[in-house]
């Protein structure tokens, strides 16, 4: 077991080094950030000045491995835009990007397992034939226009949500939450519902098709001839089978919500990780882009190592080279 | 735990209610970005300076006319025997935030700072030989040379108190390579109408009303400042009604927002205007089909290309209204323009075929534009209006966007042949256009000259400005510039920039030629 985690950390440094040098290569052709950081009046031999002290002439190689020598100590260095260090402004823009992302995975998970089961065990009805259409526009739509849309419906012409920001947050140590406010609560609903639709439409149609699939099957028949309660037996019986793709699914795709938050953050100005890389970009912030990168790979890295180990704890196949220490 | 409960519970009530009180007083001002820093130094940058100037002030400031205005300056001169020294008498009487007082060693220490070399104010200041306190009340620059419009390079710089930022090491301004940031990033203390209460970077920033400032009172008591930085996202903000002034607001939102009731939309033009750049001499074009010779360094080509280009239909098509299209690359309210040369020809696209004839191109010619596409209002769109436009005549030309950070290096390192590009004039004076565009391009003249224009003759007059002190010959000097480079179209100018900001209609809030609005000029009608 050990042995196997030391293994799958090794691979997961090499990942990381491989993002960050694919990063730094990729940072070259964003432009010229100090053009981003100075006016058109700076005197060019100022900006000469400035590009040199930056350390922006070195190689490619020589700047990746100064970052990595940096990264290693923690050090992420200073943000070009906001002069302020990159690892606080990451830390303080997070627990904003959390919120949103767990907010919206509770909703697809939620309404994604009760239309699931509603589709597969009405399959004919008129309710499930409009469910599934609709789900279809929930896959196709791009993300900025459903965020647009549900801006001008519910904050503009109905104005029950807020439609920008994350209202008041609530100071917790290192923590800001906005969950503790009613204005909080408010404002965290619509992004928390666009970034939702895509994996909704997911996890319900993973569910419709798993539990087609399992209703189908002997031990579905044996216990409707042994007259078990219709309720037991999808319930207790079908929709409990169903439940492990789904709870794999769910978790490798928490990483992405995490990650593609970037657009929904930036169409409702919500504070996270997402809009601070954007702007980022804009302006060619390099400290902030290479950090943003490795959290990304990080998070990436962490979620495949955490279920690598759950299925080696789960499935006892995988333990065979190993496990044979014991005998 | 009860008790916990039922204080917040009355803290929330008692903020509610303060909110109500303060309602009217309130302004809730969004913008596409967010003041980089609060260290007044270490950006020169509009959104930046135009949050600092709620904070702190300057020396003199310029007023939405575009005229300099006393501010903690109330007189400057040139000294009367020594025309190379300004002399600036202080206002008294001030105090800064922490209840300091302002004097003329804090100016000495501001100015010092601002030109030290990690400071991005420096070029403003490159002239400044030496800053001193005669007294209290007046501080004497002396310059280099001749500077007779030294004070116009003030309006962005800002004072600050000598003994706040020895107590908070902040005498020098942010290094980013050192990597560690600076009390003064974040902590202010300015002389300014407004105190900062609370800053979240990106998200919020509060300010309220300095009781003890020197000035009138303003209306607005207190500003809430939102950057929002998805447009649609900022136009539903004040749709909706959480928001009460936008500040950037997209051309082709401008009719919509007028038509809607309850707000209004504020425009007026831009100190910037919109031009195109092509490349001089004799060498071949990188990106032509003509091989043999470079066809912009025919003067009958340029004409050609002039008269093939229809401004008036990129301010109503491509602008929908918004620009004031010009005939040179001078914005109006900047020294040495005039309404001749502003004056641009009608579309001829019979004699511009005829010139291009003459000029031996009658099959045209290929060349590549690079345009930017995130910096001025529209700036790709207008590029694509000039490929068809040029292409009435035969000049086949294929686009290059790219973001800004990619294409002004195109321009510095002279990689383009033919470029779009936008010019503001801080200083209010056409000796800054000259400068930087029509100078050879050599130490530090000619930075934004990518086409490599080069006349003797214009260099040696543009120098003069500098430094000659008589501002009659000083004008006249100009207006031949000027004449020239409109004859030879160094440059080919298509419209200045118009401004837009949307308000809830009880608000009065008059354009800034400098994007720089201060809340204090806020009036709110009942």
């Amino acid at each position: 077991m050990l042995a196997f985690i030391i293994r799958r950390l090794a691979q997961s440094v090499l990942v990381m080094l491989f993002v960050a040098l694919i990063a730094f290569i990729v940072f070259r052709y964003v432009g010229d950030p100090i053009t981003a950081m100075v006016g058109v009046e700076t005197r060019l031999e100022d900006q000469e000045i400035m590009r040199e002290r930056l350390g922006l002439n070195d190689p490619v190689i020589v700047q990746f491995l100064r970052f990595i020598g940096n990264a290693m100590r923690g050090e992420f260095g200073i943000s070009y835009r906001l002069q302020q260090p990159v690892t606080e402004l990451i830390l303080s823009r997070l627990p904003a990007t959390l919120e949103l992302a767990f907010a919206s995975a509770t909703i697809a998970l939620v309404f994604g397992l009760v239309l699931g089961v509603y589709t597969a065990l009405r399959p004919r009805s008129f309710g499930s034939a409009i469910i599934m259409a609709a789900s279809l526009v929930g896959v196709s739509l791009p993300t900025f226009l459903i965020g647009i849309a549900l801006i001008y419906i519910f904050a503009v012409e109905l104005g029950w949500f807020p439609s920008f920001g994350r209202g008041q947050v609530v100071d917790l140590g290192s923590w800001r939450t906005g969950l503790l406010t009613e204005s909080g609560i408010r404002s965290i609903i619509l992004p928390a519902i666009t970034l939702s639709l895509f994996q909704l439409t997911l996890i319900m149609r993973l569910v419709r098709a798993e539990m087609l699939e399992v209703l189908r099957t002997e031990y579905i028949r044996f216990a409707k001839a042994r007259g078990l309660t219709q309720r037991a037996i999808n319930f207790g019986h079908a929709l409990k089978n169903t439940l492990v793709p789904v709870i794999t699914i769910t978790g490798l795709q928490l990483g992405s919500v995490i990650a593609f938050a970037i657009v929904t953050e930036t169409v409702f100005q919500w504070p996270g990780v997402g809009s601070l890389f954007i702007v980022s970009v804009q302006v060619v912030d390099v400290p902030v882009m290479a950090a943003y990168l490795m959290f990304i790979a990080l998070v990436f890295v962490l979620i495949n190592l955490i279920v690598d180990i759950l299925y080696y704890v789960v499935d006892p196949r995988l333990r065979v080279d190993g496990g044979g220490a014991g005998k | 735990m009860k008790m916990a409960m039922a204080r917040l519970g009355v803290a929330l009530l008692t903020s509610t209610v303060l909110a109500g009180a303060a309602g009217a007083e309130t302004i809730r001002w969004a913008r596409a970005s967010d003041a980089l820093t609060l260290d007044p130094h270490a950006q020169n940058q509009g959104p930046t300076h135009n949050f600092n100037h709620h904070i702190y002030e300057t020396l003199v400031d310029r007023d939405s006319e575009g005229t300099l205005q006393p501010r903690l300056a109330t007189e400057w001169t040139l000294k009367e025997d020594d025309p190379i020294v300004w002399v600036f008498t202080l206002r008294e009487g001030v105090t800064f935030h922490d209840g300091a007082a302002f004097t003329a060693e804090d100016v000495v220490f501001s100015l010092d700072r601002a030109r030290s070399e990690r400071s991005n104010m420096r070029q403003l200041h490159a002239d400044v030989a030496e800053v001193t306190a005669v007294d209290d009340f007046t501080v004497e620059v002396r310059m280099n040379g001749p500077s007779p419009l030294y004070p116009n390079n003030l309006t962005n710089t800002f004072i600050m108190d000598k003994d706040w930022a020895e107590t908070n090491n902040v005498v020098e301004v942010q290094d980013y390579a050192a990597g560690e940031d600076n009390y003064a990033v974040r902590n202010t203390n300015g002389t300014g109408p407004y105190i900062l209460q609370s800053r979240e970077v990106d998200v919020r920033s509060v300010l309220t009303l300095n009781e003890n400032h020197w000035d009138e009172t303003p209306q607005v008591t207190e500003i809430v400042y939102l950057p929002i930085t998805d447009a649609a996202t900022r136009i539903a903000a004040l749709l909706s009604g959480e928001v009460d002034l936008v500040q950037d607001v997209p051309v082709q939102d401008i009719d919509r927002l007028s038509s809607t009731q309850g707000i209004k939309v504020e425009t007026g033009p831009e100190n910037r205007v919109i031009y195109f750049g092509y490349r001089f001499g004799d060498e071949p074009l990188a990106s032509s089909n003509i091989t043999d010779r470079n066809p912009f360094n025919d003067p009958r080509v340029r004409e050609a290309m002039e008269l093939a280009i229809d401004r008036d239909a990129i301010a109503s098509v491509v602008m929908r209204g918004q620009a004031i299209p010009t005939g040179v690359a001078n914005p109006p309210f900047v020294d040495g323009w005039t309404e001749e040369l502003n004056a641009y020809p009608a579309v001829d696209l019979e004699r511009a075929r005829e010139l291009m004839a003459e000029a031996g191109y009658e099959d045209g010619f290929t060349v590549t534009l690079d345009t930017p596409n995130n910096r001025y209002v529209n700036d790709e769109a207008i590029s694509q209006a000039v490929v068809g436009m040029l292409g009435r005549i035969g000049i086949n030309v294929t686009l290059a966007s790219r973001p800004v950070a990619q294409h002004s290096p195109l321009v510095t390192s002279n990689q383009t042949d033919f470029y779009l590009l936008g010019w503001g004039v801080p200083t209010f004076d056409s000796a800054y256009v000259f400068n930087d565009l029509v100078h050879t391009k050599e130490g530090n003249y000619g930075a934004y000259n990518g086409g490599l224009y080069s006349n003797p003759e214009l260099d040696e007059k543009i120098k003069s400005l500098g430094t000659e002190v008589d501002l009659d010959v000083r004008r006249q000097t100009m207006a031949e510039i000027w004449e020239v480079v409109k004859a030879e179209r160094v440059l080919l100018p298509i419209h200045n920039q118009v401004l837009a900001y949307a308000m809830k209609d009880n608000i009065t809030l008059p354009v800034h030629p400098e994007n720089q609005p201060m809340m204090t000029d806020v009036t709110f009608a009942n």
